[in-house]
Formats: structure tokens, C-alpha cells, sequence
């Protein structure tokens, strides 16, 4: 009982954790990566709550094909940034 | 002043949700839904709860949701003419991708036929499934595997539609029969409840590559003149 009021505590405070890092990175890159975790940790709480099925859904859509997404339009960024700068001469 | 304002605001604002957390926790559900469902699951042709409902109680949701991710997906892939969709340069460049590809992709497939049949009877089900099957054809597609059937054409749009369609099809066959509207025939609800989501599993993975293919496509293509130059 104490041992999963326990975990249940770190799971909501490593949620609100990595949402605030995700929220708040400078870095594009890292705020996915955060992001991506913040699915997968999600992706427990909802296991927790036992809805298995939303776990399945969030840890595939939520953290794994959104991440996928949004890691290409980060790449996607730099690439038309750095196009920007230097790549218009080549 | 400004990080004032905002725990200001911060504070306002959890103590609006608390409240409102707690006016929709103190109010008792009118109804039982767990007994309801629990009730009516013989005459669902499925025995896991959750896709009964999706797939049969409240299918009328369930085949808008499939029409909005098919709307989504021939909006995103119509934004853009589609060239090439594989870099044929990316296909030999990570080693290490190609090998993760050989164990992956097998796996991942057998992993969404499971989860696919697994719906009926436990956690699971085509959404589950076809996000899978997505996330396969995503990899393939950074290993820079053909995807020739993602060319737009008459295969993509099948696989498009084909979901919608046979969801449909079914939907309207029940109001021909004289029945309502996504009324399944009684003994033939567990088949077609299958039926339905194999179809729906393959149209939410292409819906799925398909945005995922048509957005860096032109990224990578533009790219990749310029950096084959360098070389």
C-alpha cells in the first residue's frame, strides 16, 4: 500500500517534471526528447489507473509516432535554418 | 514583476481546476455505465469490454473518428505533389539501422496482427494495432526502404478509405436490412467487429506513414543534391 502511494507520487511528480522541461527547454530537441518521456511515463500512469488500453494507445501515438513527427520538424527547422545561412551558396 | 504575475496566474488557475475537480467528483454518475455495459456484453460479439463499446455500443464515434483521420490524412498528402519518397543514398548509409530494420520489422508486424486479435477479447484493438503498423512503415522509411505503394495513386487512396469504406459498408448494410443504422446482425457481430478492424488497422497505419512520408520529403530532397555536391 505504502509502496505504491510511493510510486504513485513519483510518477505524478516525474510527470509534471519532464512536462515542465518539456515546456520550458531552450533546445527544440531536448523539449521533444522530454516530451517523448513524458508519454512514456504517461503511458504508466495510465496503466495505473488501469486503463490498459490507453496505455497502449499513448505509448504508441502519444510518445512514439507524435516523438517521431516532431523530432523530423525539429530536423526540418535546423536543416531550413542552416539552409538559410549557408546552404543558399552551395 | 513578471514572475509575479505568473505564479499569479499560476495560482488562479489551480485553484479554479481543484474546484472544478471537485464539483465534478462530488456529483454521483446518474448512471452505472460499468453495469450497463456489463450487462449488454453477450449481445456484443466481442468479449473485452473496451472494444465493444468502441466497435459495437458506440460505433457511430468510432467511424467518425476513422473519417477524420482519413480527412486529415488526404489533406496532408494533398498539401504537396509527392516525388521520390526514398533517398536511395540513405539506404546503405547506417549500418546499424539496416540491421535494427531486419529484427524490427518482422517483429513489429507480428506484434500488430497481435494486437489487432487481441482486441476482442483483451486490451488491444486497431488503433492500438495500426499505430503499430505505422511506426513499422516509419521505420522503413528512414531506412530508406521503397514504399512504393505511398506514391500517390490509386493503392494509397485505397488504403486511405479502405477503413471508412468497409466501415461504412457494414453501417449502411444494417440500415438496408431493415435494421438501424451500424446495427450488426446478432450472430454475425464478432466477425464483423474483425472484420472491420483489420480494415480500419490498415487505414490508420497508411494514414499515419502517409503524414509522416509527404512532410520531410521535401526536406530531405532538397537536401540531398546539395550534400551529395559536397562530397
Amino acid at each position: 500500500m505504502m509502496t505504491e502511494l510511493l510510486l504513485d507520487l513519483l510518477l505524478v511528480v516525474s510527470l509534471l517534471l519532464t512536462a515542465l522541461c518539456a515546456l520550458l527547454a531552450q533546445d527544440l530537441f531536448r523539449a521533444v526528447v522530454m516530451f517523448m518521456a513524458f508519454g512514456l511515463l504517461m503511458a504508466l500512469a495510465w496503466v495505473r489507473l488501469q486503463a490498459p488500453d490507453i496505455a497502449l494507445a499513448e505509448a504508441a501515438l502519444g510518445a512514439g509516432l507524435t516523438g517521431v513527427l516532431l523530432l523530423d520538424a525539429v530536423s526540418h527547422f535546423r536543416q531550413s535554418d542552416s539552409g538559410a545561412g549557408s546552404g543558399e551558396s552551395s | 514583476m513578471k514572475l509575479l504575475l505568473v505564479l499569479i496566474a499560476a495560482v488562479v488557475l489551480t485553484v479554479v481546476l481543484g474546484q472544478t475537480a471537485w464539483q465534478i467528483l462530488a456529483q454521483p454518475t446518474p448512471v452505472d455505465l460499468r453495469e450497463l455495459v456489463a450487462e449488454a456484453m453477450p449481445d456484443s460479439g466481442v468479449a473485452h469490454p473496451i472494444t465493444a463499446v468502441l466497435l459495437n455500443f458506440r460505433s457511430y464515434d468510432t467511424l467518425l473518428e476513422i473519417g477524420v483521420l482519413v480527412v486529415a490524412g488526404m489533406a496532408g498528402l494533398s498539401m504537396r505533389a509527392v516525388a521520390p519518397l526514398e533517398a536511395p543514398a540513405m539506404r546503405t548509409s547506417d549500418t546499424l539501422l539496416q540491421a535494427l530494420l531486419r529484427w524490427f520489422v518482422p517483429f513489429l508486424l507480428v506484434l500488430s496482427a497481435y494486437l489487432l486479435w487481441a482486441g476482442s477479447d483483451r486490451s488491444g484493438g486497431a488503433f492500438q494495432a495500426g499505430a503499430v503498423l505505422g511506426a513499422t512503415g516509419v521505420l522503413l522509411r528512414l531506412g530508406g526502404v521503397p514504399l512504393d505503394f505511398l506514391r500517390p495513386g490509386l493503392m494509397l487512396r485505397l488504403g486511405l478509405v479502405l477503413g471508412f469504406a468497409v466501415f461504412l459498408l457494414v453501417a449502411v448494410m444494417g440500415a438496408i436490412r431493415g435494421d438501424m443504422f451500424l446495427a450488426y446482425p446478432q450472430e454475425w457481430a464478432g466477425l464483423l467487429i474483425v472484420v472491420i478492424e483489420a480494415a480500419l488497422t490498415l487505414s490508420i497505419a497508411m494514414v499515419l506513414v502517409g503524414l509522416f512520408a509527404v512532410a520531410p520529403a521535401q526536406a530531405t530532397e532538397r537536401d540531398w543534391p546539395s550534400r551529395e555536391g559536397k562530397r
